[in-house]
């Protein structure tokens, strides 16, 4: 697996195996900030940059761990590390785009339990790769969701103005839509090889 | 209905609200990522659900316990220890059990950490009452968490391939429907249930109201 090359990991992580279409990670912040292309846009960056960040700690984590035996700390390690991560993520933000940080609300500090995150770190780790590749697959991850998000904002965007039965609104038809969206990124399989 | 339903801050009331009136899944949806991940069959379902209930009870009791101790400011981050905790507990023991079962859930038992439902009852419930009561919470939580994952596991795996819990239903003529299994299968699917029960929930408000009106 480590040999791979960097763009099929890209690629892979961002299309072929999507965090929230293919693994269903992150569902929470799809079907909670996609009412709107700027916010969701906006998330999606935000994710991205925790995800970059949270990747580098977990590789030097795993790295230290195993040096002295301890992988079953390994969890608990991983999660305190995206927790302070977003913290900070969260006091950059306040710091230099106060804008940017009224937009986000509470969904800024909710990235700690983004579970897109977490695995990201756990798959990185369970496929071995390199510090470059780790980098490059969180780009992939973070791109993937920032996609779908965008995606789904915009088909919602147009949802408010189509008439639908009382019963299916909210949650039931965000769902059906994801489904959709699933099934075309399927159409993505064709690239890995 | 109303004189069966016991009231509120009674034992019962606190293991029976999980199940159906406040069930995590179906009327809070929270908790998507491992619903709709792992209900591909429903013994990935069963098991599933049954880890995260041990660990929504073990870290209630906990952080109930607990909740005189930790400082507010830190709170959250002492919950996530604590869940963090017994969720590598669960994963070694699911590891000891079944090697395949471990296999099939992947990552997603490691992710029983970042589920909401357990956060969420800890920031809730857990933090505000006594231990038994937490006890009891998260038990009934657990159930319903467990309960709604079945009824997803259960469909996608009758449809998908025709099996339930490993075992033939429909026989060998039966077309198995694929995509139930893929991921896709899991927002129809769960879409399905929802709407299901935004009907019945309609009906029977309506029933009621044809009631008083007579």
């Amino acid at each position: 697996m480590p040999e791979q090359s960097l763009a099929s990991i890209f690629l892979g992580a961002c299309l072929i195996n999507n965090f929230v279409l293919a693994y269903f990670l992150g569902i929470c912040p799809f079907l909670g900030v996609s009412g709107k292309i700027a916010t969701a846009s906006r998330m999606g960056a935000a994710v991205t940059f925790v995800m970059l960040v949270s990747s580098l700690c977990a590789y030097a984590i795993h790295a230290a761990l195993a040096a002295i035996g301890a992988l079953y700390l390994q969890l608990v390690s991983f999660i305190v590390v995206i927790a302070a991560a977003v913290q900070l993520v969260e006091m950059v933000v306040r710091k230099y785009s106060p804008a940017l940080f009224r937009a986000l609300g509470i969904f800024l500090p909710l990235i700690t339990t983004n579970c897109a995150i977490l695995a990201l770190a756990l798959f990185q780790t369970s496929k071995g790769y390199g510090l470059l590749q780790c980098l490059v697959y969180a780009l992939g991850a973070g791109a993937g969701f920032t996609l779908a998000l965008v995606l789904m904002a915009g088909i919602r965007e147009k949802l408010e103005l189509a008439e639908l039965p009382d019963l299916a609104t909210g949650t039931a038809i965000s769902l059906f839509i994801a489904g959709i969206l699933s099934l075309a990124f399927m159409g993505f399989a064709g690239l890995g090889a | 209905m109303s004189a069966t339903v016991p009231g509120p801050g009674s034992p019962a009331d606190d293991l029976l609200r999980g199940l159906w009136r406040e069930n995590p899944v179906f009327v809070q949806v929270l908790g998507m990522c491992p619903t709709l991940a792992v209900s591909n069959s429903a013994l990935n379902a069963l098991t599933m659900g049954l880890a995260t209930a041990f660990v929504l009870c073990l870290s209630s009791l906990l952080i109930s316990l607990l909740r005189h101790v930790v400082p507010r400011e830190v709170r959250i981050a002492s919950f996530i220890l604590v869940i963090a905790t017994f969720v590598t507990v669960v994963d070694y023991l699911i590891q000891a059990i079944s090697l395949a079962l471990h296999a099939a859930l992947g990552a997603f038992i490691s992710l029983i950490v970042v589920n909401c439902i357990i956060l969420g009852r800890a920031e809730a419930f857990a933090a505000r009452n006594g231990p038994l009561r937490s006890f009891l919470d998260g038990l009934g939580m657990g159930l319903g968490f467990t309960l709604a994952l079945l009824c997803l596991g259960g469909v996608r795996e009758l449809l998908g391939s025709g099996s339930l819990f490993g075992i033939g239903v429909f026989g060998s003529q039966f077309e198995p429907w694929t995509v139930m299994l893929l991921p896709s299968g899991g927002f129809f699917t769960l879409g399905a249930w929802l709407l299901a029960i935004a009907w019945w929930r309609r009906r029977r408000e309506a029933g009621a109201r044809v009631q008083e009106a007579n």
